[in-house]
């Protein structure tokens, strides 16, 4: 929140990594994580005489990305060259696309944490290629340059200055960050650099309209710092203001341990980018036809998908809302769903035990050591009588060890739920029997004291007595 | 005619002439602009400009990864590396 | 064995077993090698990869599997990236950088057979009307070595004009074939942009560059031509279609047939070339030619014509300021000793790297693209650009070629023109309008003057090299400009 009487103005521009198998304009691997420069081909090292050829499925992935933000797709447009020198950049400038762009104003409507929805302006998208990698204290008084990284398709997202809070910013980026994910046009892995975000942040006095100075921060890459950084930098810009300051345009890192924004140094001499057409590159033309069939292929989309758990499973906008960002968790929860038929406790079971214990593994679910058919079959036998809910989460810890499934561990460790009428009345009649005391209290209108009473035949039976059905027993039982 | 200012130019293109050079170099400059600006007079209103002499769109590539990469061939004539990294005088950040 | 032979009498005297691949080879090399400190044309010679070429050759000679430029030597201008050998650009900056990859051109040519001689001497980056602003020493014109042989392919054309090679291969932006290949009294083409693959080819600028061929005649140009034209994946702006004339003479082993002309020519004068020629009689005996064969000669109009020059300094400037970017001294070429900073890296190396036209080009279209200067230059040129693409294909409307000067006149004088740059921008002037437009042109030898050779260019629609190259080659078979060289002694061994 900005101090009271300010309000902020906020901008992301995120720039998200396609998931090509080869680079924007050559035909050298994309993966991550190669040894130096073992993908860096004779096009990405810009030597004399090579030349870029526009890989077609970074079209196909921008077009994706801006039908499904409701966008016009620009029929035309044009790669420019941007110039500037810097080691990670070989040939002294970088191909990216400025005055014609290839996905048009759009928007994305994003969920707040109070529920709230607001739209957000998304100005364009456009495809440029990727810079290297510098590496500035591997070597003493040495830079050293990583060119792996230098060609992968990059789509830059810039939203319109709509953001007011950094919490919303982060909530964007968040929100952009699944909408990519479920498109499969980016792999979404932030501690790889998949989607990084510079952020535009101004402030002014509550109630006016002028904008203020801005500065840039770049290249944060969590939701977390995204958050931070945002809060700093306003923070810092209402305490100069405030002391009678001005804002000086500046470009800014996020230093997380230090959780402060600092000026960038390489930065302080501005740059003229003379941008113009690549004379390598001819104009890319996006035919109708093309755009029909993309569009006709997208996917369910995180807000379709959110509604529709409202609309056929009944859950509560927060619920779909968590399920439905990591489309990974949405096609779990939906499996574990078909095997069990119950939605609501398949969330409340994967946004329960499941999340806790993916968190404390730090594991990703789709390589979770419990199936979603297997969380599917636990809960059926919760809703079936065999297991309480209580018991159901040592079969959880049991399966996520992976003894065995469901059925064989309750076997193996005898956790059947009792359940049987006659076994039952005679424990609660030995519980009864037991405790007269409170059996005079509960009839005397303490009704409290029923809780004890089944925790008795809860011990007497280990745990394995039906609860509900203990309760029905021991009320007939004291009337 | 503007004024040109070599030394903004010279650090744009990442040029270091010296003084002598410099002045040789902008007269050189200046003749050339005053050829230049003849283009002028020429009336281009409503002219689209010609960016390339073929009216034509972008051939485009799949997504294949067609290149084999030799890192030790590339690098066998380069100024300085180590372990596969180019090296240049550290960047301040 | 005459150094001064056609490709087709080459090429039968292969087949007939007249000569093998390896002596014609060893003939070349060892002349080049006796001619060269006179005429520096080339810069490189590469012995072992063209005598392993040419035993390659002859075993397929032998096998009868020989097409059509297997076994022919030629020379390639020294912007070709050659994999293995130095590719220097005759520049400071490159040296001593040696490709790991070969270009298009040179990759096609060595998969039909060709034996690479070597790498001729050029304008450095290709940037220059005279062969002056070489790193390795300026080309002397072997009719008279006391003057130019045109740039920037003065290499190429002076190792062709004086036998060092048969045939070369040269590159062409605003005229760097045409122009050399008239003062050095041979036939140059540049094809029509798109038409040759650029991958390979040291970019100088991007829309304007087109790799070619210089030659002694039509014929060669065309059997060479077809070895290596046609659409390349790897770059972009290739043309995609291929061209089936093109397709059917490369498997010919001799052009002749491909060669006939058409009949009922329109040929078309632009005045406003002539306008600036005080006399243009080497172009008489074409036109009297060309009429006796039933062609109609009338007077075009370009108007845009003298607008082309400064329009071509900008665009080409802008591009090639941008192109040559990526020499930094970070993973190739040139690198400054002991740099204290990454700024004087740069400085240095590029500073130290490039001669003094380079550097002129580069500040240029720095300038021409800088905030602010933007539409006044280089938008203003691009529009101009297309003006003067319009006169051509207007004047196109009612003639098939146009018949115009090469060059401002013979060969001038080394040192003539090293002060003023806008006066050496002024010899492009008739060819630079083709290469804006995109056009096919070429410069075929018409005439003598003082002992120096002139030459006419030739200019037709995008992608009818065929009417040049057919005309051409009837000219050729009823003149014999194209057949006179200078008398070089050979220095003593």
């Amino acid at each position: 929140m900005a101090p009271p009487g300010w309000e902020a103005v906020i901008g992301l521009e995120v720039h998200v990594q396609l998931a090509t198998r080869s680079k924007i304009f050559s035909g050298a691997p994309s993966a991550f994580g190669a040894a130096p420069n073992e993908q860096a081909c004779v096009i990405d090292l810009g030597l004399p005489g090579v030349l870029p050829v526009l890989n077609e499925q970074a079209v196909r992935m921008a077009v994706t990305f801006g039908l499904s933000i409701g966008a016009t797709i620009h029929p035309y447009s044009i790669f420019d060259r941007k110039n500037y020198f810097y080691p990670d950049l070989p040939k002294g400038y970088q191909i990216s696309q400025f005055a014609h762009p290839i996905v048009g104003p759009g928007s994305l409507t994003i969920q707040l944490p109070n529920g709230e929805r607001k739209t957000v302006g998304i100005t364009r998208a456009h495809l440029e290629e990727d810079a290297g990698k510098s590496v500035h204290d591997a070597y003493p008084g040495l830079t050293a340059i990583d060119l792996n990284r230098t060609g992968t398709p990059l789509l830059e997202v810039v939203s319109e200055p709509d953001l007011s809070s950094a919490a919303e910013a982060s909530t964007y980026f968040r929100q952009l960050h699944s909408l990519v994910r479920y498109l499969k046009i980016c792999d979404g892995n932030l501690a790889e650099g998949s989607m990084r975000c510079d952020a535009n942040v101004s402030v002014r006095p509550v109630g006016t309209t002028e904008l203020g100075q801005r500065t840039e921060i770049k290249n944060v890459n969590s939701f977390r710092f995204v958050e931070r950084a945002i809060d700093y930098e306003i923070e810092r810009q209402v305490g100069v203001l405030e002391s009678g300051g001005e804002i000086k345009q500046q470009t800014l890192l996020y230093d997380a341990d230090q959780d402060e924004t600092r000026p960038m140094r390489s930065k302080e001499y501005s740059e003229d980018y003379r941008y113009f057409p690549d004379p390598d590159l001819l104009p890319v033309h996006i035919t109708e036809a093309v755009i029909a069939e993309i569009r006709d292929g997208l996917p369910e989309l995180p807000a379709q998908r959110q509604q529709r758990y409202v609309d056929e499973y009944a859950l509560s906008s927060y619920d779909a809302g968590w399920l439905t960002e990591d489309p990974a968790v949405a096609d779990f929860f939906e499996a574990t769903t078909s095997a069990c038929g119950d939605p609501k406790l398949s969330a409340n079971w994967i946004m329960g035990e499941l999340s806790a214990a993916l968190n404390r593994e730090d594991v990703a679910i789709d390589t979770a050591p419990i199936s979603a058919g297997e969380l599917g079959t636990l809960i059926a036998r919760i809703q079936d009588g065999t297991i309480s809910s209580k018991i159901a989460k040592t079969v959880f810890e049991a399966l996520w060890q992976q003894e065995g499934s469901v059925d064989a561990i309750i076997d193996a460790r005898g956790l059947r739920q009792l359940s049987d009428t006659g076994e039952l009345t005679a424990i609660v009649d030995e519980v009864v029997t037991a405790n007269p005391d409170q059996v005079e209290q509960f009839r005397a209108g303490k009704n409290k004291v029923l809780g004890f009473l089944v925790g008795q035949v809860m011990k007497a039976t280990q745990g394995k007595a039906n609860p509900q059905q203990v309760n029905t027993l021991l009320r007939e039982r004291l009337k | 005619m503007a004024d040109i200012d070599i030394a903004h130019l010279s650090r744009l293109a990442q040029l270091a002439l010296d003084d002598g050079e410099r002045a040789r170099v902008l007269q050189d400059l200046e003749r050339i602009i005053v050829m230049v600006d003849q283009m002028q007079s020429i009336d281009t209103g409503g002219v689209a400009p010609l960016a390339h002499p073929l009216d034509a769109g972008a051939t485009l590539r799949p997504d294949q990864v067609t290149e084999e990469i030799d890192r030790e061939l590339y690098q066998a004539g380069a100024p300085a590396t180590e372990r596969g990294f180019y090296l240049v005088p550290r960047v301040v950040d | 064995m005459d150094p001064f032979a056609e490709i087709t009498r080459l090429r039968r005297g292969l087949d007939d077993g007249e000569f093998s691949s390896r002596e014609l080879a060893e003939f070349y090399l060892s002349r080049s090698r006796q001619l060269n400190p006179q005429i520096n044309g080339y810069i490189n010679l590469s012995e072992d990869r063209a005598l392993a070429q040419a035993a390659a050759a002859d075993a397929r000679i032998a096998a009868g599997e020989a097409g059509p430029v297997t076994g022919i030597p030629l020379a390639h201008k020294d912007i070709f990236c050659t994999r293995g050998i130095p590719t220097t650009c005759a520049s400071r900056m490159l040296a001593s950088f040696v490709p790991p990859y070969d270009a298009t051109v040179v990759e096609r040519l060595e998969g039909a057979g060709a034996v690479t001689l070597g790498k001729a001497n050029l304008d450095e980056f290709a940037m220059g009307s005279s062969n002056e602003n070489s790193y390795f020493g300026a080309v002397s014109n072997p009719w008279d070595t006391s003057r130019v042989p045109g740039g920037s392919s003065g290499g190429s054309a002076a190792t062709v004009a004086a036998g060092m090679a048969p045939i070369a291969t040269g590159t062409d932006t605003g005229g760097s074939i045409r122009q050399p290949a008239a003062f050095c009294g041979v036939c140059g083409l540049k094809p029509t942009y798109g038409r040759v693959s650029r991958y390979g080819m040291v970019a100088f600028a991007s829309s304007l560059d087109q790799g070619g061929v210089l030659g002694r005649s039509a014929a060669d140009i065309a059997m060479l031509l077809a070895q290596f034209a046609g659409p390349d994946p790897k770059d972009a702006t290739s043309h995609p279609e291929s061209d089936p004339w093109l397709n059917a003479l490369r498997e010919m082993p001799d052009p002749e047939q491909a060669l006939t002309p058409s009949d009922g020519l329109r040929v078309g004068l632009p005045k406003e070339y002539f306008a600036h020629l005080a006399e243009a009689g080497h172009l008489d005996e074409a036109s009297k030619l060309f009429e006796s064969w039933g062609c109609t000669l009338t007077e075009v109009s370009l108007p845009h014509t003298d607008a082309a020059i400064p329009a071509y300094y900008v665009i080409a400037g802008a591009e090639a300021s941008t192109n040559l970017s990526r020499y930094d001294g970070v993973r190739y070429g040139h690198r400054c000793s002991d740099p204290v900073s990454l700024e004087d890296l740069y400085q240095r190396s590029r500073t130290e790297g490039f001669g003094a036209e380079v550097k002129r080009r580069i500040l240029t279209g720095t300038y021409a693209l800088s905030v602010g200067y933007f539409d006044a230059y280089y938008l203003q040129a691009q529009k101009i650009r297309r003006l003067i693409q319009n006169d051509f294909l207007t004047a196109f409307e009612s003639v098939d070629m146009i018949l115009a000067p090469t060059a401002p006149g013979v060969a001038f004088a080394k040192d003539d023109l090293t002060a003023d740059p806008v006066a050496m921008y002024q010899q492009d002037l008739f060819t630079i309008p083709a290469s804006l437009a995109g056009l096919p042109a070429m410069s075929v030898p018409c005439g003598v003057q003082d002992n120096l050779p002139l030459g006419m260019q030739l200019i037709a629609p995008h992608f009818a090299e065929r009417t040049l190259l057919a005309w051409s080659h009837r000219f050729q078979q009823a003149t014999d400009w194209h057949t006179r060289h200078p008398t070089l002694s050979e220095a003593a061994t």
